[in-house]
């Protein structure tokens, strides 16, 4: 008993749970209320305690049973047979359990919505506050837009005033102009008045002096000039007149022929530079029309366009025989077709780079054109440094040219130029000894080559005499034996003496080539090998003789150093070796230096 | 650079023969002829007066010398010292004198420009030319010699008269349309005159040989126009310069303008802008001793040198005075080299800086600013090579290759107020107060640095 009293208790703390709640939930008050056919359920404590008495129990199932029947329950609340005041317990604790689920859910609905409801009023609140500051910020933008009509109208009144202003100083202008243009001209009307007054009064002055028969005019003059041409004065007649006239425009006349040569001159030069400009057009826009070969009707276009292009040639190479103003037209035409030809296809290549850079780069094509940017890249990179880099010499140069130009400085510049001058003579004293050293050689290969020639002519020598006195031993007809000796002789000698030349010739060249490498000469083998068979011929007549053939070489490759000389030098040395004697004098010079 | 012992003059009269070969100056009444290369006084004559005005004779052989306040002329012969001629103008004054091209007349322009007066020497015979204009530059010869342009104003209109130079005889007159003609100049090929208005319009006006009007042009209107004119040697060009500061070229086929040269005061676009540094030698106190009396005077003239400044530059501009008559701005002096390759400008409210343009390029080639007002420059005859001066003791030269300034080394602070090219190119007169001076400069340096212009 103690038990369901309990359980009771607390089945009415939740109805009084759920009753203080029911203000939120009017929907199921309402529902409890008309379930509670009870009278005066506003005060709840008092009929709760009067629910369920001893007597009422039955009544009290059953309304129980009917209002879990309402909530959808099953009412199996039966009561014990009557007498027994108690309760069949297990339908009424599943009841009891079934309630108190639902009233759990509804708790738990109930805190959600709580839950909701403080959201919402937060969000109300946050709302409110948003509100009220636009409501500021409204008042505020309000305030600042009559403060910009106000100022707005200001301006407009000054603009007003302003234009007023412009209006009246526009009007002064003119007026000042007017103003201007009567002073201008009341000063030129003055001038020209007073300049009249002036002049009368030159004229005056001159008649003044002319009249007073001034004595003091005069020339004095020991002895009177000759003409500065040495000829007599000319009468001036009409005939000395026309032929005044005649000069002037014969000056005239050269003159403007002068200048219509040189227009002529310019005027060809331009029309080359247009029909090579054409020529060149022409050629690069040939090749296109294979390779843009797509529609039709771009076929047909090409068509026409290398019909013109034919025509155009035509006419250009007509303009070319002849220079009339329609052929010039015709060539200007034809260079304005071109030109429109070349900016296309100049467009079209535009367009198809921007495809292909649009495209991924998934065709081989693009990437050497990466490569090749990349290459162009890197170049500039170079010209750029290189140019840096001339730049910075300019710059130290420059510094050096103008820092200094004191006396000092100058001084400093001519030891740069003797310095120069003494590097220079250097040099020429090193080419001039590798050359002497050369010559040496050559030199003694001649003697060389003249000792076997004379002991090969001495060998000869007694190799005839040996023969001839052979035949003269052998006595043979005088007459035959003449002719045969001497053709022998001289055949022998033919047959031993060329070698010989052969072997001196082809031994020299060598050792001048090697002295001409060194200057580059220009004249290779005719020149080296002529003196040298001199110089093998004179061998064979006499002892060699050493100061002529040295002098003649000494000449030739001066020559040759003459010319050097003028090729590579600025400051030509030349006349230091102009002559044999000077290449001493140079020698002398040199010592000192060397 | 060698320097010739100092000379007097008077009157800045010193000049060099047209052959080159005597060097003739006035010193009060006396006319000195030296030679040029020894210096030595070959001959001296003396005037009746102070000598105001002196010339040579196109074949050397005859000097003449004006006094203008005495209205008197004085011709010497150098080949006959004993010679002598007098000419006087009487009471009718003279204000100028000067030689036809023959150098056997001599043309006389009297007081208030009534007439020109021209005596010849051969017949002694005397003819006038009636109203001249008394102008900027109303009279020119043609460069050959054959004629004379001279403007003339009659019943308030301009008049141009074109005489033959060989017997005086009247080629053509024609009216110009100008308001109040200022200049003529002949082109030197002799076959366009040029004729511009007074500096109130910008108009010019080229005329052919036979007085036809080839062509006019105006760059601007109501402003103040031309200040300066100048033909290329070739003939080839015509540059005007202007009160508006800047330099207009004109070609001789269609007489449009092919170039506008402006004169900026921030230089941004040329090649080189030297500017002249002075420094003054550093010498202290104890090293300066008494005897050593050339420290002393060198302590007093200051060093300078030629910096490149790195662009922009500004160069000082002086505003002129609004209220001045001939106010201190515009284009007043260009000169074009010899070659017609160069051309030299110097703007008068930038009185420091010479203007350097070149020609081909048509574009600003290099400025020189310098630490004192320009007072004279000149090309050289021969050589793309300007010479200036300051009114210093100092001589400066340009050439494409660089800068020199040099310290002429006169004793007494000789100041350069003018300097003259000898005809060769190979010396300078340099004209002081009243001294002169011969400069013989070296042609090395500058060799060199055209050497290392041409191969840069």
């Amino acid at each position: 008993m103690g038990d369901w009293g309990l359980t009771e208790t607390s089945m009415d703390n939740y109805e009084i749970s759920s009753l203080s709640h029911v203000e939120m939930s009017p929907s199921r008050h309402n529902n409890l209320m008309s379930a509670y056919s009870l009278p005066s359920s506003k005060s709840s404590y008092s009929v709760i305690s009067a629910f369920c008495t001893e007597d009422n129990i039955p009544q009290c199932i059953s309304y129980i049973n009917q209002e879990l029947g309402s909530l959808g329950l099953a009412a199996h609340i039966q009561a014990d047979p009557p007498g027994r005041a108690s309760l069949n317990a297990a339908p009424a604790l599943n009841a009891m359990y079934e309630l108190l689920q639902i009233h759990r859910r509804t708790m738990n609905s109930v805190e959600e919505l709580e839950k909701e409801q403080l959201k919402k009023t937060s969000t109300l609140e946050h709302m409110q506050t948003s509100n009220s500051r636009l409501k500021d910020q409204l008042e505020l933008s309000i305030r600042e837009k009559s403060g910009l009509h106000e100022t707005e109208r200001q301006l407009q009144l000054k603009l007003k005033t302003l234009q007023s202003c412009l209006k009246t100083e526009k009007d002064e202008v003119q007026k000042l102009q007017s103003i201007i243009a009567s002073r201008a001209s009341q000063y030129s009307h003055d001038a020209k008045r007073k300049e009249r007054e002036a002049a009368k009064l030159k004229e005056r002055l001159s008649q003044l002096l002319v009249d007073r028969k001034d004595k003091k005019l005069a020339i004095e003059m020991l002895n009177s000039l000759g003409r500065s041409d040495g000829k007599r004065s000319h009468w001036k007649t009409a005939k000395a007149t026309a032929s005044r006239e005649a000069e002037m425009y014969k000056s005239l006349l050269s003159d403007y022929e002068a200048s219509q040569r040189a227009l002529m001159l310019e005027n060809a030069e331009l029309q080359k530079v247009l029909q090579q400009m054409k020529k060149e057009m022409m050629h690069i826009l040939s090749p296109c029309p294979p390779l843009n070969r797509g529609g039709s009707a771009e076929e047909s276009q090409e068509l026409g366009d290398s019909d013109r292009e034919e025509r155009s040639a035509e006419t250009s190479r007509e303009t070319l025989d002849q220079s009339c103003e329609h052929a010039r037209e015709q060539l200007t035409n034809s260079i304005r077709q071109q030109w429109r030809k070349l900016r296309n296809h100049v467009q079209k290549l535009d367009n198809q780079a921007s495809l292909v850079q649009n495209q991924p780069p998934s065709n081989a094509e693009v990437i050497p054109l990466e490569t090749h940017e990349q290459e162009v890249e890197r170049m500039r990179l170079e010209v750029q440094q290189c140019k840096e880099f001339i730049h910075a010499q300019q710059q130290l140069l420059q510094q050096q040219l103008n820092t200094s130009f004191d006396d000092e400085t100058a001084a400093l510049l001519n030891g740069c130029y003797t310095l120069e001058e003494k590097e220079r003579l250097k040099e020429e004293w090193r080419l001039f000894d590798e050359q002497k050293r050369n010559f040496e050689k050559e030199r003694k290969n001649f003697t060389e080559a003249a000792i076997r020639l004379g002991r090969e002519k001495r060998a000869f020598e007694e190799d005839r005499a040996a023969w001839l006195k052979h035949q003269f031993l052998s006595m043979t007809p005088f007459a035959d034996r003449m002719r045969s000796s001497s053709s022998d002789g001289q055949s022998a000698l033919s047959v031993k003496s060329e070698p010989e030349i052969k072997t001196s010739s082809s031994k020299v060249p060598p050792v001048k080539s090697s002295a001409y490498t060194t200057f580059s000469t220009p004249k290779p083998s005719k020149s080296a090998a002529v003196p040298s068979t001199i110089d093998v011929c004179r061998t064979l007549r006499l002892i060699p003789d050493y100061s002529s053939s040295r002098h003649s070489n000494q000449r030739r490759w001066q020559e040759s150093g003459a010319t050097e000389d003028e090729e590579s030098w600025l400051k030509s040395k030349s006349k230091v070796c102009s002559s044999d004697l000077s290449i001493f004098s140079l020698d002398e010079d040199k010592n000192p230096l060397t | 650079m060698n320097f010739s012992e100092v000379f007097k003059q008077s009157n800045q009269l010193c000049k060099v023969s047209p052959d080159g070969k005597y060097l003739a100056t006035c010193v009060q009444y006396r006319l000195v002829i030296r030679d040029v290369n020894t210096l030595q006084i070959l001959n001296l004559y003396t005037c009746l007066d102070q000598i105001s005005h002196m010339e040579w004779s196109s074949d050397s052989l005859f000097i003449l010398c004006a006094m203008y306040k005495r209205g008197l002329v004085q011709v010497w012969s150098l080949e006959q010292p004993d010679w002598h001629c007098k000419i006087d103008e009487g009471s009718i004054g003279l204000v100028s004198s000067r030689w036809s091209p023959d150098g056997r007349h001599i043309l006389n322009t009297t007081e208030f420009h009534l007439r020109i007066t021209v005596w010849s020497l051969c017949t002694k015979a005397v003819s006038y030319i009636k109203y001249p204009k008394a102008c900027q530059k109303g009279l020119d010869f043609s460069r050959d010699g054959c004629y004379m342009a001279l403007a003339e104003r009659r019943d308030c209109k301009d008049y141009v008269s074109i005489f033959v130079c060989d017997d005086w005889h009247l080629l053509r007159h024609f009216e110009t349309e100008t308001q109040d003609l200022s200049g003529l100049e002949w082109s030197p090929n002799g076959c366009v005159l040029a004729v511009w208005e007074s500096c109130l319009e910008y108009k010019m006006l080229l005329y052919s040989l036979d007085g036809r009007l080839l062509s006019t042009y105006s760059a601007y209107e109501w402003s103040l126009g031309i200040k300066s004119v100048s033909w290329s040697p070739s003939s080839q060009f015509l540059a005007i310069g202007s009160f508006d500061e800047k330099v207009r070229i004109l070609n001789h086929i269609t007489w449009k303008k092919i170039a506008q040269f402006e004169h900026p005061a921030i230089i941004d676009n040329t090649k080189t802008v030297y500017k002249e540094i002075e420094k003054r030698p550093a010498v202290s106190s104890d090293e300066m001793s008494l005897h050593d009396i050339t420290v002393a005077s060198s302590l007093f003239s200051t060093q300078s040198k030629y910096d490149i400044s790195p662009l922009p530059v500004q160069i000082p501009v002086v505003k002129p005075d609004p209220d001045r008559a001939n106010p201190k701005i515009g284009v007043s002096a260009l000169a074009f080299s010899s070659d017609s390759r160069y051309i030299a400008t110097k703007n008068d409210n930038m009185a420091t800086a010479v203007w350097v343009w070149d020609m081909q390029k048509l574009r600003l080639e290099a400025v020189l600013e310098q630490t004192s007002t320009i007072r004279c420059f000149q090309w050289d005859p021969r050589r793309p090579r300007l010479a200036l001066c300051t009114g210093n003791s100092k001589l400066y030269l340009w050439s494409p290759g660089g800068c020199v300034s040099v310290q002429v080394p006169a004793e007494g602070g000789f100041q350069v107020h003018s300097l003259n090219w000898h005809c060769s190119g190979d010396s300078l007169i340099l004209i002081g107060k009243d001294q002169l001076c011969l400069c013989l400069p070296k042609n090395r340096i500058l060799k060199f640095y055209q050497y290392i212009y041409q191969h840069n």
